[in-house]
């Protein structure tokens, strides 16, 4: 059963989303550069070479546990933009509000921008303002753009694992994308659960003065680490050996997971990063992550393995063995 | 829920002790099923069959309560949906699933007020808040979501919301077992029961089953350690011939089971001759809405036309279902069937064996 309608399931980040991308958009707007498919373009233009991105946002609701839309807008193109190794410059800010959204609200989400902004150590240069009938949009969606500049001898892309490489998380799983599900439905647990939105860009700076053997950057937002994992393993032609128990979640987070019938591996991270660093430089990578705030609980979670190219499978805390695949859809929330 | 606990269930050390006693135990060749989304699920993710030795195969029954609702009940779905002022509430497991022509995930799509809610009283709560709509809820699943389901109706029949109603497609797991017993070509040689329907109907909702049939039962939890438990207590029962309806999961499960949701299904519904997917019609198999609370009754209050539902050509999923086939032995499984594009539920639900197979089996 095929659909001639766009589906919440095309906005997922998986497979169908992917789907849409290679055949409906990459045909027509073919070229080199966005053929990488990396977090943001990468392009060289008078002797530099620049990282370009762009992002929207629409999360509902725009106020939660740990940040709203407009830090979460700020982070996620900075992130973005760290993520291709380079240093974040200027961004730009696009606001469609739906007619009769609260002033105050908007001055929240403003001042939360202009203090990520701050943060992150750049800087609002362009932005564009609409306002539409009520019910055109929900609320608030933004959209922010952004450039920065890679240093010499920094050179991160999805298609560069290499086998031996180890796979650092910075922290743990999915803290996002549960604090927002549980928000929406209105579920509340024991240990309040929080988004772990933050800029990495400061981070991923530190981490290039330990060493440049970084070979891929990738924050793991929508989709989750399962979903960016099997896209590096597809990109860079390799397999990807992840251990269970290495991987980094917290107590809440685990439970909410459990209670909820989701799975860790797909859900949004918005202030985590994975690191493909050669096997000798790992620690020293490590290391320099655990000393930013943003990586404290970083962890070596796997390593780039010579099975199963393409794939990425994962050692089970019992020993067992099975296949970690991209994500279809949207998750759903299960029966019993 | 204390996570530590959990923990202890995922605790390596218990695993591979278990482990080891299963393959030390296990001589025959021996099929066991377990009739549980859940089970499925905690199998494959925790790679269960992997670490298993060649002598035991694990078979994944009707167990995902998706999978096993009939096409004319999806297609009945669909069809209610399509009416005037009607809000349908759902688990979301049903939204993907096809129907003979459309899926509630297309229809709304194409406009339908189709809610996804993790709570029936949260459909409730959106009948409440629209007077003007009938709100109808899709009732899919087992012996353990009936009652709060059954609850839902009591509470809207006492608060009067009038415009509440359920479309009841339960379905119950002990006459699935029998059914099962019943066709030829399974072979089975034990049941890991399911931890959840049995904290419902205890230990002793399954007596009449075994006392019947002589077969080893474990009712198991749902972490690794649990179920590498059920399957060596099942190994060891099969190989020294004594089978036992054992209870490996008392820290949830008691003998008589939850006594008030049995009550208040019992109030609520009737059993009824129910279809399976895949299987056919299985006797007493299902529950009906008694006829006090027909006002509450969907199927009572819609003139609900499905005409003739077919099931996908080459869809194996009643056999998969039953255990005589493997996804793979399918031949639509990941050629046409995959879980973008599902042709059988099987392949829809994060429970459904074809999914789990797609995703999380080694090939």
């Amino acid at each position: 059963m095929k659909t001639d309608k766009i589906l919440l399931d095309h906005g997922s980040g998986g497979k169908i989303s992917h789907r849409l991308l290679k055949d409906m958009m990459l045909p027509i707007f073919d070229n080199p550069i966005l053929a990488e498919l990396n977090d943001g373009a990468i392009f060289d233009l008078r002797g530099m070479r620049f990282a370009f991105s762009t992002d929207s946002y629409t999360v509902d609701p725009i106020f939660f546990p740990g940040g709203n839309i407009g830090d979460l807008a700020i982070n996620g193109t900075v992130n973005d933009i760290a993520m291709c190794g380079a240093t974040p410059i200027y961004l730009s800010v696009g606001l469609i509000i739906e007619e009769g959204f609260p002033i105050t609200d908007l001055g929240k989400i403003l001042n939360e921008m202009g203090k990520a902004a701050q943060k992150a150590g750049v800087t609002v240069i362009t932005g564009d303002t609409k306002v539409v009938p009520k019910g055109a949009v929900d609320k608030i969606f933004i959209n922010t753009s952004g450039i920065g500049l890679i240093p010499q001898d920094i050179n991160v892309a999805s298609h560069h694992a290499r086998l031996g490489d180890k796979i650092i998380l910075s922290g743990t799983m999915a803290d996002h994308g549960i604090t927002i599900v549980t928000q929406r439905e209105g579920l509340s647990f024991e240990t309040p659960l929080s988004s772990d939105t933050a800029p990495l860009n400061h981070m991923v700076k530190e981490m290039f003065s330990a060493s440049n053997d970084i070979h891929v950057l990738r924050d793991p937002t929508r989709g989750g680490v399962g979903t960016a994992l099997n896209e590096i393993a597809e990109q860079s032609e390799v397999g990807i050996k992840i251990y269970e128990e290495n991987i980094p979640l917290t107590s809440a987070v685990a439970a909410a997971c459990e209670l909820l019938g989701f799975d860790p591996l797909y859900l949004a991270n918005e202030g985590k990063l994975l690191a493909f660093v050669t096997y000798e430089q790992s620690e020293v990578v490590l290391a320099a992550m655990r000393a930013n705030p943003y990586g404290n609980a970083a962890t070596i979670i796997g390593e780039v393995v010579d099975e199963y190219p393409g794939k990425v499978f994962m050692q089970t805390r019992i020993g067992g063995r099975r296949i970690v695949d991209m994500l279809a859809g949207e998750q759903l929330p299960r029966i019993c | 829920m204390t996570l530590k606990h959990i923990e202890e269930y995922r605790d390596s050390e218990i695993a591979e002790k278990l482990i080891k006693k299963i393959i030390n135990t296990s001589k025959r060749n021996i099929r066991l099923m377990e009739v549980c989304g859940t089970h499925t699920v905690s199998i494959f993710r925790s790679g269960i069959r992997s670490v298993l030795p060649e002598t035991i195969s694990l078979l994944s029954g009707p167990g995902c309560p998706v999978c096993v609702t009939d096409q004319a009940e999806v297609d009945a779905f669909i069809e209610l949906c399509r009416m005037d002022d009607v809000i349908v509430a759902t688990f979301g497991d049903l939204m993907r699933v096809p129907g003979t022509k459309s899926s509630l995930q297309k229809e709304s799509a194409g406009g339908r007020d189709i809610r996804v809610v993790y709570s029936t009283f949260d459909a409730l709560e959106i009948a409440k808040k629209n007077p003007d709509k009938n709100v109808a809820f899709l009732g899919v699943g087992f012996e353990t979501t009936a009652p709060t389901i059954a609850a839902s109706i009591l509470s809207a029949a006492q608060t009067n919301v009038k415009n509440f109603s359920v479309i009841s497609a339960h379905k119950l797991v002990p006459p699935a077992l029998e059914a099962l017993m019943a066709a030829e070509k399974i072979n089975i040689g034990g049941f890991i029961l399911p931890g959840h329907v049995s904290v419902i109907i205890g230990v002793k909702g399954y007596q009449a089953f075994f006392d019947r049939h002589q077969i080893p039962c474990v009712i198991s939890g749902f972490e690794p350690a649990d179920i590498l438990h059920a399957i060596s207590v099942l190994v060891e029962q099969i190989e020294t011939a004594k089978p036992v309806l054992e209870n490996a999961y008392p820290r949830a499960v008691t003998f008589d089971g939850n006594t008030k949701a049995q009550q208040i299904l019992n109030d609520v519904f009737e059993p009824a001759d129910v279809c399976w997917r895949g299987i056919g019609v299985i006797p007493q198999s299902g529950l009906k809405i008694r006829e006090r609370y027909a006002a509450h009754d969907a199927e009572n209050l819609f003139d609900l036309q499905v005409p003739d539902a077919q099931t996908p050509k080459g869809c194996a999923c009643g056999e998969i279902l039953t255990g005589t086939k493997t996804p793979p032995e399918c031949a639509l499984y990941r050629k046409v069937c995959t879980p973008e594009d599902p042709v059988g539920p099987c392949m829809v639900s994060t429970e459904g064996t074809c999914a789990a197979f797609y995703k999380y089996h080694t090939a």
